[in-house]
């Protein structure tokens, strides 16, 4: 990649992922560079052990942020992706995981302590465990949240609502009862080939025939 | 630079300059204090004189309309010309703004603050998602408008409503007070 700027914004991806397939070696299930970012996916069983690796070894020596992602089709539905970076080589990186429900992640609280709260956010929103985080409660939903929001089959308005009951004296949850419908917009423009009879185009056939 | 002039053509006040208040209103309630030793005025235009007069806000800035909550206190539109001053706390507050996002999670918060507010106490809701919901109506974590967990007196539209909006929603409640009086609950 040229470089067009005195102060580069990160260093190239050359070589990085030869030398980090080496390294990781039969920890790591594939590698491969995506949007200028490059992708490592390693064994569950092993992610502690990679990691760790990486940070010791190779210089990525902070964990900048977990994120989970959820693939409904697959066997192993979710992602959980680690993304690290190195300060010293000015350079980041993303390590994925693949998990099921029942298939624990080894936590990485034992190599960054900011895992553990990271840890919970995907936990709270996907409903992977990590196995060895030593406090796996949910962080963000509301206290006695049922399910998970972030998977794809939870429904977009949830369960339940909240509305202050005169009888009661207290804040009430109750099953959701909206006023109007979720609507889903079309939002594909005309000009770009809408897929079905624009409404008034059937006139224009009609005069033809 | 020429002199501004006003339509009878005589030359407006300089920037800066102090235009007194009424005189003649001041001589009449002085003379009527001196003469008499006191001033006569019904309970209920006292009562209205004193809540309009300082509607001590409880801060509740959820979201980004808290910004322009905070906008209408600076010295721009400075509210406290209005008697309305920021309070931490909800026993020193007589009005609640609602600024922003409720969630779920803070609903039962809200609804304890409001329950700690002294008596009379009033609610603005300030922007579309306390009122309604908003861009998060649908969410599986918001409360469809603050109005089911509070009553609201004013609604302030807009996202995020202008500083100006706010301030006038203000005056709507002062408004509100001086005609409906003592509201009942």
């Amino acid at each position: 990649m040229p470089v067009l700027h005195s102060a580069p914004k990160f260093a190239s991806n050359e070589g990085v992922i030869d030398a980090l397939s080496a390294a990781l070696g039969s920890m790591l299930v594939s590698a491969r560079e995506e949007h200028g970012e490059v992708v490592l996916t390693v064994a569950r069983d092993q992610v502690e052990n990679a990691l760790r690796l990486l940070r010791d070894n190779h210089e990525y020596q902070q964990l900048m942020e977990m994120a989970g992602v959820d693939y409904p089709s697959r066997a192993e539905r979710f992602e959980v992706v680690y993304m690290l970076l190195s300060v010293t080589k000015n350079h980041r990186l993303m390590v994925k995981v693949n998990a099921a429900e029942n298939t624990p992640v080894p936590t990485v609280t034992t190599i960054w302590p900011n895992a553990g709260w990271l840890e919970r956010e995907v936990f709270d929103m996907y409903g992977v465990i990590f196995a060895g985080n030593p406090d796996l409660r949910r962080i963000l939903t509301d206290y006695g949240f049922e399910g998970h929001p972030f998977r794809k089959d939870f429904p977009l308005t949830g369960y339940q609502e909240l509305r202050y009951s005169e009888e009661d004296k207290r804040v009430v949850y109750e099953p959701v009862k909206l006023a109007q419908d979720f609507r889903s917009f079309d939002f594909m423009s005309p000009w770009e080939g809408a897929e079905y009879v624009l409404p008034g185009d059937e006139k224009a056939e009609g005069d033809k025939a | 630079m020429s002199t501004l002039v006003d339509s009878t053509g005589q030359p407006l006040g300089q920037g800066g300059a102090v235009t007194p208040p009424d005189q003649a209103f001041f001589k009449d309630l002085n003379q009527e204090v001196s003469d008499k030793g006191f001033l006569v005025t019904s309970t209920e235009e006292l009562f209205q004189w004193a809540r309009t007069g300082s509607l001590w806000w409880m801060t509740f800035g959820l979201a980004c309309c808290a910004v322009e909550m905070i906008h209408v206190n600076m010295p721009r539109y400075d509210m406290e010309r209005f008697g309305a001053a920021p309070r931490a706390s909800p026993r020193q507050s007589d009005v609640m703004i609602v600024a922003g996002t409720l969630c779920n999670k803070m609903a039962p918060a809200l609804r304890k603050v409001y329950d700690q507010m002294s008596d009379p106490k009033y609610v603005i809701s300030m922007g579309s998602c306390a009122n309604g919901g908003g861009y998060y109506h649908y969410s599986y974590s918001v409360v469809r408008g603050c109005d089911r967990i509070v009553p609201v007196d004013i609604y302030v539209p807009g996202c995020p409503p202008t500083a100006e909006a706010l301030l006038y929603g203000v005056m709507q409640l002062q408004r509100k007070i001086r005609r409906a009086g003592t509201l009942e609950r």
